[in-house]
């Protein structure tokens, strides 16, 4: 007879928002297997409904708390296309220094806090600092001059309160951005020593096949603009996303699962950004990416903290291109004058692409409002990959499942609050069925 | 752990950005954590320890029945209960449904709405269970947060302000946005604690910190009017992300049923 084993873990941690997962499996076969996001929704896109569109930068900010000025520039885009308002090329610039800033400030956060510990057998990020302080001191730094970016555009670095359509409430003196570039100068050497001390760790290895999809821009690294590509050919406008993409409901999510019509789950986030945007990287970016290269030859999920570090060197590199060219606009932002309209618009967040579509009234307040986050479109990706994972875990113990499967999860930095929006992991070990049954 | 006060922090419906705010403490909870023992924060740590606490943070609002129970259970584990954060204060920008039929909102976002298990209403912490201490804001200023933990471990009381943006601009030597620019900027009923950041940007405040101790919406409104702002316009800024706070709330109902 086939021992039936239960494994239930009460809380999923080092992950924003709340969320479980179950798995059950029969033999050696996984039966079931559900990301379950229980986070309550908090239904932004219906209150959103008659907000005026000056409000919008402010409210969207609180979708997230690690990402807002993703919202912010999805929506302002979004809604500079349907007022048909002029973006000044030096605040296209500073917008890229803006999201420079987030990325930063989150994937720091994400590498130092939320992933390193799960490479070092520890708790949390206050263990490392136990024995490593410096290393954490470091990350800390560097993650504040993320912080001062988004201090500077927007204020406070959580909710800021600095983006208006069309621009800026205030644009920096030269004097702020140039005391911020020296500071990006001298510390850009310890964001390659960060990255070279991830590169010691022993992150794990899970390549697979994957339909990657990131934004594409003509010249750029892509933040605020681009088309959606895939590695399998996509390539479309946010206007079209409904035409590639879809959106469905399951049973133990309250976030929307996406899928790419006709083929399956896709990823989207730093890995898929960087494999798809190679050439697009800064000289700094891409010699950390040929240092990398044995990571990257088959798309890894696991590979997520060397893209994220290798981003971060970008993200200093556009913060500098920004401050270093840096000719101020004629006004912090133009007069605009609302009128009705639809528009959609894609950025990408520090976890992915994050597509919205607007549609206004005559005075400019919203009368539809569609909001498609990252972690929605990577939920039914993470279940695929842990289909694949969990067969080859069932030697190890219950409590090593969970840490495996939990640190997959973490790969993708899941922003749960995002998609509706913490886990627990349930596994259930069923006998195997009978095969002549 | 060696005698070490406990802290823990919990979250409820929120965008997380207040608990992102601690972390925002950096060296400071890295020094914090040499005195206290952080031993519940799901956000930061694997580490949970049952409890009892002597210190919880709570961020978030309470919106479904689960977290009604988990709320009391928080309590029972905690000898000083800390609010963080206008979710937990006032029920959050989510709160914007406690008016709405939620019903037809689940029906718009989701094709099963009968799978979506939420409470018609976004509601404080305080109206479950007994609350030791507010911090407002929309995101908390970190260094209130410290400031109240380091009392409430002391066994001291908070001291948080109560006065108005008005006092911080003043202090600050700010030019007044509403009466120098005509900005329609809620600074005159709103709670000090952000060092009055928006009118120091150049703009309007929108009342992230929730009211102030005493406040007059009713005759900011009817400025806010004089200076060409819609009546539509006034009701959204005093609905916005503290808008259940009943100072706010009251004079929306009146202006939106006309009866001003």
């Amino acid at each position: 007879m086939t021992e039936r084993r239960t494994i239930e873990v009460g809380a999923f941690a080092r992950v924003e928002g709340e969320g479980a997962l179950h798995v059950a499996v029969e033999g050696d076969r996984v039966a079931e297997l559900r990301l379950q996001i229980y986070e309550p929704p908090r239904f932004f896109e219906s209150f959103l409904r008659g907000r005026a569109a000056s409000e919008l930068p402010d409210l969207v900010a609180r979708i997230c708390g690690i990402c807002p000025v993703a919202y912010q520039m999805s929506v302002v885009h979004a809604l500079e296309q349907i007022f048909g308002v002029r973006i000044d090329p030096a605040i296209r610039s500073l917008r890229r220094l803006y999201y420079a800033g987030e990325w930063l400030e989150s994937h720091l956060l994400h590498m130092m806090f939320l992933a390193a510990p799960d490479y070092l057998g520890l708790d949390d990020a206050l263990a490392i600092a136990r024995t490593q302080r410096g290393e954490v001191e470091r990350a800390l730094r560097l993650r504040r001059l993320g912080n001062r970016i988004l201090e500077l555009l927007g204020g406070r670095p959580v909710n800021p309160v600095g983006v208006v359509v069309g621009g800026f409430v205030r644009i920096p003196t030269r004097g702020e951005l140039a005391a911020l570039g020296d500071d990006l100068r001298r510390a850009r050497g310890e964001a390659e020593a960060l990255l070279r001390w991830f590169q010691g760790l022993p992150v794990p290895r899970r390549p697979q096949e994957v339909e990657l999809v990131a934004l594409r821009h003509p010249h750029e690294y892509p933040m605020n603009e681009g088309r959606i590509v895939s590695s399998a050919g996509l390539d479309v406008a946010a206007g079209e996303f409904d035409s590639a993409f879809e959106e469905t409901q399951v049973e133990h999510s309250t976030a929307l699962h996406c899928h790419i019509h006709g083929r399956g789950s896709y990823m989207v986030g730093p890995l898929a950004r960087v494999l798809l945007n190679r050439d697009r990287l800064s000289p700094t970016g891409e010699a950390a990416f040929a240092s990398l290269a044995d990571r990257f030859e088959a798309p890894d999920p696991a590979a997520s903290v060397f893209a994220r570090g290798i981003e971060v060197l970008q993200a200093f590199d556009a913060a500098l291109e920004a401050i270093d060219g840096f000719e101020p606009p004629p006004a912090p932002h133009p007069a605009w004058r609302p009128c009705a309209g639809r528009a959609a618009w894609a950025t990408e967040a520090p976890r992915g692409v994050l597509w919205v579509e607007l549609a206004t009234e005559v005075s400019g307040h919203v009368r539809e409002i569609r909001i498609v986050p990252p972690t929605s479109q990577n939920q039914a990706r993470i279940e695929d990959d842990l289909r694949g994972l969990v067969p080859g875990l069932l030697k190890l113990s219950d409590d090593q499942v969970r840490r495996r499967c939990e640190a997959a999860i973490r790969d993708y930095d899941p922003c749960i609050s995002c998609a509706t929006h913490f886990l627990t992991l349930e596994l259930e070990r069923r006998p195997p069925r009978c095969a002549s049954s | 752990m060696n005698g070490k006060p406990k802290l823990a922090v919990f979250k409820f419906a929120s965008c997380d950005g207040c608990q992102v705010s601690v972390l925002n403490l950096e060296e400071e909870l890295l020094a914090l954590a040499e005195r206290v023992d952080i031993a519940f924060f799901l956000e930061a740590t694997s580490r949970i320890d049952p409890g009892p606490y002597d210190v919880a943070l709570v961020e978030g609002s309470i919106t479904t029945e689960e977290d009604v129970e988990r709320i009391h259970r928080v309590r029972a584990a905690s000898r000083t209960l800390v609010t963080i954060g206008v979710c937990a204060t006032s029920g959050g920008i989510q709160a914007l449904r406690n008016t709405a039929d939620v019903e037809a909102w689940k029906r718009e976002v989701y094709p099963h709405p009968e799978w979506i298990r939420a409470l018609p209403t976004s509601t404080p912490i305080s109206d479950h269970v007994k609350v030791d201490a507010e911090i407002q804001g929309c995101p908390v200023n970190k260094h209130q947060v410290l400031r109240v933990l380091l009392r409430a471990l002391l066994g001291a009381t908070p001291d948080l302000p109560g006065a108005s943006v008005c006092m911080e601009c003043k202090r600050r030597g700010q030019v007044c946005v509403l009466v120098a620019k005509g900005s329609p900027c809620l600074g005159p009923i709103t709670r000090a604690g952000c060092g009055a950041l928006c009118p120091s940007l150049g703009r309007d405040c929108y009342a992230c910190f929730g009211p102030a101790d005493d406040p007059n919406p009713a005759s900011l409104a009817e400025r806010l009017q004089q200076l060409g702002v819609s009546r539509r316009d006034v009701v959204l800024r005093l609905r916005g992300v503290a808008g259940w706070r009943p100072e706010f709330r009251a004079v929306a109902d009146r202006l939106e049923g006309g009866r001003d």
